[in-house]
């Protein structure tokens, strides 16, 4: 496999955008982050790829017109994932070590304040058997926390310890606010958030050009559960643990989870076989700041940017879409 | 460093109709990936990864399907990739399939497009009003329209050519059994005499809405050396541009200029109409075809109607077009670029049947999307790429 | 003023679902009121039913009837339930093991909050008149001593079709925002200017102004005022009716080059037959009274012939 790093990182969140859902005001300014962090122009980038959601947007190919930040005359190799940009940055880390391209830059974005976020997501469940009910996104991550409190994996302190870890706030303060989607409350549950990030990747020299210590892509998989909510041991992560199986995680300092719920982190936590010597999201983390379709590449980019800064050696980053963590994703990266 | 090989070596295509009321959306999907996998002589367990490709959510009403599909997809357990680029996505996602292979991550990928349009209304999930603005295209073919007046001003083409290009995908599709008009007897006169929708394109020179799925199966060099036919890969190409900026050019964008300049280069391709077999191009609407034939090269600007005049793109001619009956005879959107790719491949495996072309060893298989924007196309060939 | 204009937008549909064979006997055994699960190879009952066996992806086709009454196996509470969910006051979202099931069901609680347990027996509720759709089962309710209506089932065979296929609604409300340079361009028409905007960078004059010139992807800054009078470069003349269609057919539509602009502006020639639009034809604005104006392109009725010589095709053929 080719050498490939990430060399560039740009992000905006916000709780509300006022602004297009096209969200190209947003993009400008972020590539223009990522031209003055690698003093390159759109003509050193390889490959182009985003990450978005027309159900979020609230109309079909909300894509489209953020290709317009890029400035796309001459024409660019470009592609898009209906996902979060996590993916998009893997099917550029694809496309790089296929030697057609060099570099790729990255990019997700969403404007989940436009709707109700949590409601438009019980479309991604079953047509026929789950949406006709609405079942919130927030519900559904519920029913997984009780399930853990069932089985003695977790309790209310512990998701309040989880809170209080970015917070700051007294476990006692936490428990006391009242419950929002039982056993969850308010501060259990990501913030809704707009927003974008940005990524540049790299092969090799072009890599050393830019960064001093690249964050040199070790590893990246990702799996897929089943949706059926029934069929699920809700209480674990199977394509977490599936993504990690051929991942080297030991002297892993530093790991940024995309976890949008406070249980969630617990969940990733073991499967991840995360011990105290890791430090977990020293960005904050995702309950402050999920700005849907870009956290999980924002993640990466955290990951990143600890190795550039010399702060550690070796980070992984993990993004999550879907249902109650039903798909997963790591990049595990170092420097060398 | 260069690509490592890849080939299809399985496909699976459903029957393409109006609406296929007996099965669900992932009834629909399994018809097509099950004969991809029975073409490749497969099993899911055989299978390392799926990328799904579909076309704006809208359609289904159901946010990132792929993620309600995964069990039925055999996905479990394994990387699962959602690709949406428009209605390109098709071959974007054959794309993404190959370059899964070629970059040597995997050795076995499934790939599946599907749109069951007739769970909803095209035209309506393809332009939602948005607030302050009014609109007065009246779906895709009002948007095409007025580009297919500047290409007829542009090139001074007869307005028969329109009306020749329908009748013969028509009686191409007559000949496939997956297509979803099935109309042997169309004739140009019949095409001319159908009512005007979005002047100047007439009723029977647009494309039909459709349920469908198609499904491939991508294999590296040692997995492909069991197959009986693989059709290997020997180029890919994608470009992007703007949906309008000042000055562009609708009727032969650049985007398709320079993906198909890129294709040709990386195939090892000086003269395009001389040394490609037949081409499987994405007509949704019958005068894009002389539009694509000087966009992809195989005309000069302004000559493309020509080629079709002169019936050189009937299946006999010297560059046949869309020997499957093409988008015009089946459309399930998310599906359709792929469809296309498949029918390339199809084409040089010596599989495709009452649509065979003689002799075929090189194919091209093209779509595009948006406001002609986004561009995805392969080449494949019946041997091992030379260069 | 607001940085920028926004209005609701409602993204409403009723979604026609065909359901093949497996969906298909599950619906139709909710309608007779009755809870089918299907039988997977390794023995299990998965409810609701699967339509590929997860272990060996087979298509599933034996369908099994398991009671109507369960376990409780996890639930949460709706405090502030969300539109068009079962119920419309705060209830449970509950996993549902039923008798003779394997697998739980996910549907709607109706019980007191400080009853629900883990392990509580539930039952489920029919509505009045089942159609054969998950919403049949209007939600689950605590278990009575006495078994759920069986009587039902003398009531159901009014039809012994298959249900095939069933309608799910999806209405979602969002609040659409203009970006800033859009903002500008409406509020101008509200004052019956066209406003467009200048690229720094390629200096193309762009109508409306764009967040980010397409060529050069910085936003369009500054401001030009053009006038209400151009010329078509391109058209099509509509005959096709469509959903949400205000407009009588036929009728044109045509990409309008202002003078002064370097885009075409999408809008409507009217005041001429259709068949006598021509490209190249010089238009201009026929506005609605002022009292009518917003901040919409609507503002514009129409454009009109100004019955001047058409302009020449060199001179706009690079906007075609």
């Amino acid at each position: 496999m080719r050498d490939v790093a990430v060399v560039g990182f740009a992000q905006r969140t916000m709780p509300q955008f006022d602004g297009s859902p096209t969200m190209v005001e947003l993009l400008v300014p972020l590539f223009a982050d990522l031209w003055e962090q690698t003093g390159w122009t759109k003509s050193d980038i390889g490959f182009w790829c985003s990450g978005s959601s027309d159900y979020l947007a609230g109309r079909s190919f909300s894509f489209v017109s953020a290709v317009d930040a890029i400035g796309t005359i001459p024409p660019v190799n470009e592609s898009h994932v209906e996902m979060d940009a996590a993916w998009a940055l893997y099917e550029a880390w694809v496309k790089i070590q296929t030697g057609e391209v060099d570099t790729a830059l990255v990019y997700g974005f969403g404007k989940s304040s436009a709707g109700v976020l949590r409601r438009v997501l019980a479309l991604q469940l079953d047509p026929y058997l789950l949406t006709p009910l609405w079942p919130d996104a927030v519900s559904l991550a519920a029913l997984q926390a009780r399930a853990g409190i069932d089985r003695g994996l977790w309790d209310e302190k512990a998701l309040a310890e989880v809170v209080a870890s970015y917070s700051g706030a007294e476990v006692a303060d936490l428990l006391a606010e009242p419950m929002f989607a039982d056993p969850l409350r308010k501060h259990d549950c990501a913030r809704v958030t707009d927003g974008a990030g940005a990524l540049i990747l790299a092969a090799g020299d072009r890599a050393r050009d830019v960064r001093e210590r690249p964050a040199w892509i070790t590893g990246f998989e990702h799996r897929v559960d089943t949706q059926s909510l029934g069929l699920r041991d809700l209480t674990v992560s199977p394509s977490t643990r599936g993504a990690a199986a051929p991942l080297d995680l030991g002297g892993l300092e530093i790991a940024e989870l995309h976890a949008p719920f406070s249980h969630q982190e617990l969940i990733l936590r073991t499967e991840l076989g995360i011990g105290a010597e890791v430090a977990v999201n020293p960005s904050g983390g995702v309950l402050q700041s999920n700005p849907m379709f870009s956290a999980g590449a924002i993640r990466i980019g955290e990951a990143a940017a600890r190795i550039w800064d010399g702060t550690a050696s070796k980070t992984l980053a993990h993004a999550t879409s879907g249902p109650a963590l039903q798909q997963n994703l790591l990049c595990l990266m170092e420097a060398k | 460093m260069s690509k490592q090989l890849a080939a299809v070596i399985g496909v699976g295509q459903t029957h393409y109709r109006a609406a296929r009321k007996d099965v669900s959306m992932a009834g629909l999907c399994r018809e097509a990936v099950d004969r991809a996998l029975a073409d490749a002589n497969l099993g899911f367990d055989d299978i390392d990864a799926v990328v799904v490709g579909k076309a704006p959510d809208l359609f289904e009403g159901v946010m990132m399907p792929e993620l309600m599909l995964a069990e039925a997809l055999g996905a479990v357990g394994k990387p699962l990739l959602r690709v949406h680029t428009a209605g390109s996505v098709g071959g974007s996602t054959a794309i993404v399939a190959s370059s899964l292979v070629q970059a040597g991550v995997h050795k076995r990928v499934l790939a599946v497009t599907f749109e069951k349009q007739s769970e909803s209304n095209a035209m309506w999930a393809l332009s939602v009003p948005v607030p302050f603005i009014m609109p007065v295209h009246a779906g895709a073919g009002g948007y095409f329209a007025p580009h297919v007046r500047s290409y007829i001003r542009r090139s001074g083409a007869p307005t028969h050519i329109g009306a020749m290009v329908a009748a013969k995908d028509r009686r191409n599709a007559a000949k496939n059994p997956y297509a979803h008009l099935q109309q042997p007897d169309m004739t140009m006169e019949k095409v001319l005499e159908s009512q005007m929708l979005w002047d100047p394109i007439r009723y029977d020179e647009t494309c039909p809405s459709s349920d469908g799925a198609c499904a491939v199966v991508i294999a590296d060099e040692e997995s492909a050396a069991s197959s009986p036919n693989p059709a290997w890969i020997h180029a890919t190409a994608m470009r992007t541009e703007p949906t309008t900026a000042a000055e562009r050019d609708q009727v032969n964008p650049q985007a398709g200029r320079d993906a198909a300049a890129a294709l040709w280069k990386q195939a090892g391709i000086t003269s395009p109409i001389d040394e490609i077999d037949c081409a499987e191009i994405y007509v949704p609407f019958s005068w894009f075809e002389p539009m694509w034939l000087e966009n992809l090269g195989f005309a000069a600007q302004g000559d493309g109607w020509k080629l079709t005049e002169a019936g050189e793109t009937e299946i006999g001619g010297r560059i046949p077009v869309n020997m499957s009956g093409g988008v015009l005879s089946s459309n399930p959107i998310g599906a359709s670029g792929m469809i296309r790719f498949v029918e390339a491949a199809l084409q040089v495996r010596n599989q495709a049947g009452e649509h065979q072309v003689d002799g075929a060893r090189r194919a091209l298989g093209h779509a595009y999307g948006g406001g002609s924007q986004f561009f995805a196309m392969w080449v494949v060939g019946s041997e091992k790429p030379s260069n | 003023m607001t940085r920028v204009l926004s209005a609701p937008l409602e993204v409403s549909f009723d979604y026609t679902r065909s359901l093949g064979p497996v969906l298909s006997g599950f619906m139709t055994g909710l309608r007779d009121r009755t809870v089918l699960g299907s039988r997977t190879t390794d023995g299990r009952v998965v409810v609701p039913p699967l339509e590929y066996d997860p272990t060996t992806h087979e298509a599933l086709s034996e369908l099994v009837p398991v009671s109507s009454v369960g376990t409780v196996q996890t639930w949460t509470w709706v405090s502030e339930p969300v539109r068009d969910q079962p119920l419309d006051r705060p209830f449970a979202f509950a996993l549902v093991l039923l008798d003779g099931a394997d697998t739980p069901i996910l549907h709607a609680l109706d019980a007191p909050y400080d009853e629900l347990r883990t392990g509580m027996r539930v039952q489920v509720r029919w509505v009045d008149e089942p159609q054969g759709h998950i919403t049949d089962i209007a939600c689950f309710e605590p278990a009575s001593l006495v078994e759920p209506d069986v009587s039902a089932s003398e009531r159901r065979v009014e039809t012994t079709e298959p249900v095939t296929g069933i309608i799910t609604p999806v209405n979602l409300d969002y609040l659409y925002e203009a970006s800033p340079e859009e903002s500008a361009f409406f509020r101008g028409l509200a004052e019956g200017r066209l406003l467009g905007q200048r690229c720094p960078k390629c200096q193309k004059v762009y109508v409306p102004p764009r967040g980010a010139c397409p060529v050069d992807g910085v936003p369009t800054t500054d401001e030009v005022e053009l006038p209400d009078r151009g010329i078509v470069t391109t058209f099509c003349i509509v005959n096709v009716p469509f959903l949400g269609q205000k407009i009588e057919i036929p009728y044109v539509s045509a990409y309008i080059l202002l003078e002064g602009a370097d885009i075409g502006f999408l809008h409507l020639i009217q005041g001429v037959a259709a068949d006598e639009v021509r490209m190249g034809m010089r238009v201009e604005a026929v506005w609605k009274p002022r009292d009518q104006w917003g901040t919409t392109v609507e503002n514009i009725e129409y454009f009109r012939p100004t019955g001047e010589p058409d302009a020449d095709y060199e001179t706009f053929k690079d906007h075609l």
